[in-house]
């Protein structure tokens, strides 16, 4: 008498179970079915423990990131292209070209495979588009409950080519701050749709890949000191961060700052300012005063810099804080916020 | 955008610095109450713009300042219990009590969660109906209508589990106090638009006939307070003292009567005592007996706790504008937003934090 074999292979049902994540055949065929041909590239097929890299002698940039946005999916992206947008970013700061990508993912229970599906894909595009590989990955599954949807880590390796010393720590005295467009588009997007609120006119985020325009930067001029992406925190924490590190201080002014109507009127409601809100496609860079046109021709020339804008200044005075010229004639500081901006009362 | 664009013109506002420039021939004293307004000069540094002669203290009107340290514990308490969802406006989260906050009960386990309005905590209770939904009712009267309006609804609904902690203050009761000080050194107000909006003009016109003294009520964009602040210098050089509106794009002499009669439905007049401040009589809401089912401290059961405040604090003296934040010797260092000694370092109304996030480059280097 030979075994029961049950000759319906394993199809991926229509919600994540906790079996996907056992290691068995249903997290087989979660891996066959969504995620490999998502991601197809030969250093995953090999299906080994790791991928092996061949590199180049030279200096690596190395970065993670976890992305526990809500809600998931969201004008202008979701949650998949911004783990793979939030680590290039991250890599490009470093002046890094990337060159692989780690995918892991902790999915609850009960997730619906139709938005995994989309997640994944949203990925795979995002990736192809910066040309990237996504090389290596997991998944996990935690108990209804017990999570939040879908978490995902990315972590990202790159190169640094020779000669490129970016670090929040270089700026100096006489510096200029230029910033390469519009002010929370991101976080405004993600926050209304949290509270439910209709405004007029499209506000979505700008999630997007950074290294195309660093590379236009560094092709610029080839004593930037500084590049930063404001996310969490926004502009004024990103700043004050450099700031910190520099020991010097930051002075910018507010009439300079690009903030679309759209992000200025959901911040009046919501009680926000917009210096404090996350940006997923900016960034800062900061470059001697000489370099200061090149770099800001170069980066209106590139899509992602069309509103590229000088903002401040470097200042040997009231080191580690940063300020800002109001409109007024008037002078105020641009401080570091405890925690999250709540909103006022009244 | 509309309605706020044309109130932050800066050619408006340093041409109205300019009138008050020619106008002011001598010292003058004024306090804006609100801290919204405090925290709209701060942070556009509208003083730098005004003559030495005149001196901006700030006032009272912080909600979240002046809830006394007790009553932040009363809500720690009944946030924590099993079964409770505990509904605050966002600025409240942070605020120490004498152990605690309401950020640390959301991670220990507590039911804890911010709302823009007191409908929402209504809406949960109605989701929610084997649980407890208890919202914390805090602010001038600007926020009361709304959460008159939230307890009318739910008895209206029928609820049985949703309740109030109830602490709100009435502005004119504080100025009233601060007046009648004999170490007062305020010569003219400029009134909470807000509040007036709600409460239209009679109070503050019997203020200011009763002490003699110039009160105008204010808006919260730079223009609103240069032009309230030059009101006053202009009635304070001709030797007037009136009532005058300056926000009259929101506020009527009547106010909102409907916003008046829901509050009076719902709450009555007591005593109340404000942080930094005291006692201070027929200065705040209760619930009246018909409401008394909606009365969170009733349903809880009333403890009395006391606590004392940290003895270095003036926020008392900062709150009566009798001492500036950086009088403090705790400024900066000891107390800051993130170890806050006192109410007004919390809130981004309050006076303290207001100078600390965006003055402090203008105060000797003691904070670097």
């Amino acid at each position: 008498m030979t075994a029961f074999v049950c000759p319906a292979p394993i199809a991926v049902q229509d919600t994540v179970l906790l079996g996907h994540g056992s290691g068995g055949k249903l997290s087989a065929a979660l891996l066959q079915q969504i995620f490999l041909p998502a991601f197809h590239n030969p250093l995953l097929s090999r299906l080994e423990d790791q991928a092996v890299l061949d590199v180049e002698r030279g200096r690596l940039a190395f970065t993670t990131d976890s992305f526990v946005v809500k809600p998931l999916f969201f004008p202008g992206g979701d949650i998949g292209s911004l783990a793979v947008h939030g680590t290039v970013n991250d890599l490009a700061m470093g002046g890094a070209q990337p060159l692989a990508l780690s995918a892991a993912f902790i999915l609850e229970e009960g997730f619906p495979m139709a938005d995994l599906r989309r997640v994944v894909d949203s990925m795979a595009r995002a990736a192809e588009n910066v040309g990237v590989p996504i090389v290596t990955g997991d998944t996990k599954v935690v108990e209804r409950g017990c999570g939040d949807g879908v978490f995902i880590n990315t972590t990202g390796l790159g190169m640094v080519a020779a000669g490129v010393d970016l670090s929040a720590a270089n700026a100096r005295a006489d510096d200029v701050v230029i910033l390469s467009g519009s002010l929370g588009d991101h976080g405004i997007t993600i926050l209304t749709r949290r509270q439910g609120l209709e405004l007029e006119g499209v506000i979505e985020s700008d999630s997007a890949p950074l290294h195309t325009l660093v590379a236009a930067i560094l092709a610029a001029a080839g004593d930037v000191r500084v590049m930063r992406d404001p996310t969490r925190g926004g502009l004024a924490s990103t700043l004050n961060e450099i700031a910190v590190q520099s020991h010097a201080g930051i002075a910018i002014r507010e009439t300079a700052l690009p903030i679309h109507d759209g992000v200025r009127g959901a911040c009046e409601v919501l009680g926000l300012d917009p210096l404090y809100v996350a940006n997923e496609g900016k960034l800062v860079a900061i470059v001697p005063a000489a370099s200061a046109e090149a770099v800001l021709a170069a980066m209106r020339r590139h899509p992602l810099g069309a509103e590229a804008a000088i903002i401040g200044e470097v200042v040997a005075r009231h080191s580690g804080l940063v300020t800002m010229h109001t409109p007024f004639g008037t002078t105020r500081i641009v401080d570091m916020l405890p925690g999250d901006q709540l909103p006022r009362i009244c | 955008m509309k309605y706020l664009d044309e109130y932050r013109d800066a050619d408006i506002t340093r041409a109205l610095a300019a009138r008050i420039r020619a106008r002011v021939t001598r010292p003058w004293v004024l306090m804006e109450i609100c801290g919204g307004q405090t925290h709209t000069l701060m942070r556009y540094g509208l003083p730098d713009l005004l003559p030495p002669e005149v001196e901006l203290v700030h006032g009272p009107g912080c909600p979240v300042c002046v809830a006394p340290l007790e009553f932040v514990d009363r809500a720690i308490e009944i946030a924590s219990r099993p079964g409770v969802i505990f509904v605050s406006y966002g600025d409240m989260l942070r605020v120490p009590g004498s152990q605690s906050d309401l950020f640390r009960v959301r991670a220990a386990g507590g039911d804890v969660r911010m709302a823009y309005s007191p409908l929402e905590a209504v809406k949960l209770a109605q989701e929610y109906p084997t649980r407890q939904v208890v919202f914390f009712g805090i602010g001038f009267e600007t926020t009361a209508p709304a959460n008159a309006m939230a307890v009318w609804h739910a008895k209206r609904l029928g609820l049985t589990n949703f309740s109030m902690l109830v602490s709100h203050v009435l502005v004119p009761p504080a100025v009233r106090l601060l007046l009648g000080s004999p170490v007062n050194r305020v010569q003219g107000f400029i009134a909470p638009g807000h509040v007036c909006t709600i409460m239209g003009h009679r109070e503050y016109q019997a203020l200011s006939t009763e002490f003699h003294v110039p009160i105008v009520i204010g808006g919260f964009e730079p223009v609103d307070l240069l032009e309230a602040i030059a009101m006053l210098v202009d009635q304070l050089e001709d030797g007037r003292a009136q009532l005058e509106n300056q926000y009259s794009r929101s506020v009527t002499r009547e106010g909102n009567i409907p916003a008046q009669k829901l509050m009076e439905e719902v709450f009555e007049i007591t005593d109340r005592k404000w942080r930094g401040i005291g006692m201070i009589p027929l200065s705040g809401h209760r619930f009246r007996e018909e409401y008394a089912a909606y009365d969170a401290e009733r349903i809880f059961g009333a403890q009395e706790i006391h606590v004392e405040e940290p003895a270095e604090c003036i926020s008392a003296l900062v709150l009566q504008g009798l001492k500036k934040p950086v009088d403090c010797t705790a400024f900066g260092t000891r107390c800051t937003p993130e170890q806050p000694l006192g109410a007004p370092m919390v809130s981004s109304e309050g006076a303290c934090a207001a100078y600390y996030a965006y003055r402090r480059h203008t105060a000797p280097e003691a904070s670097a």
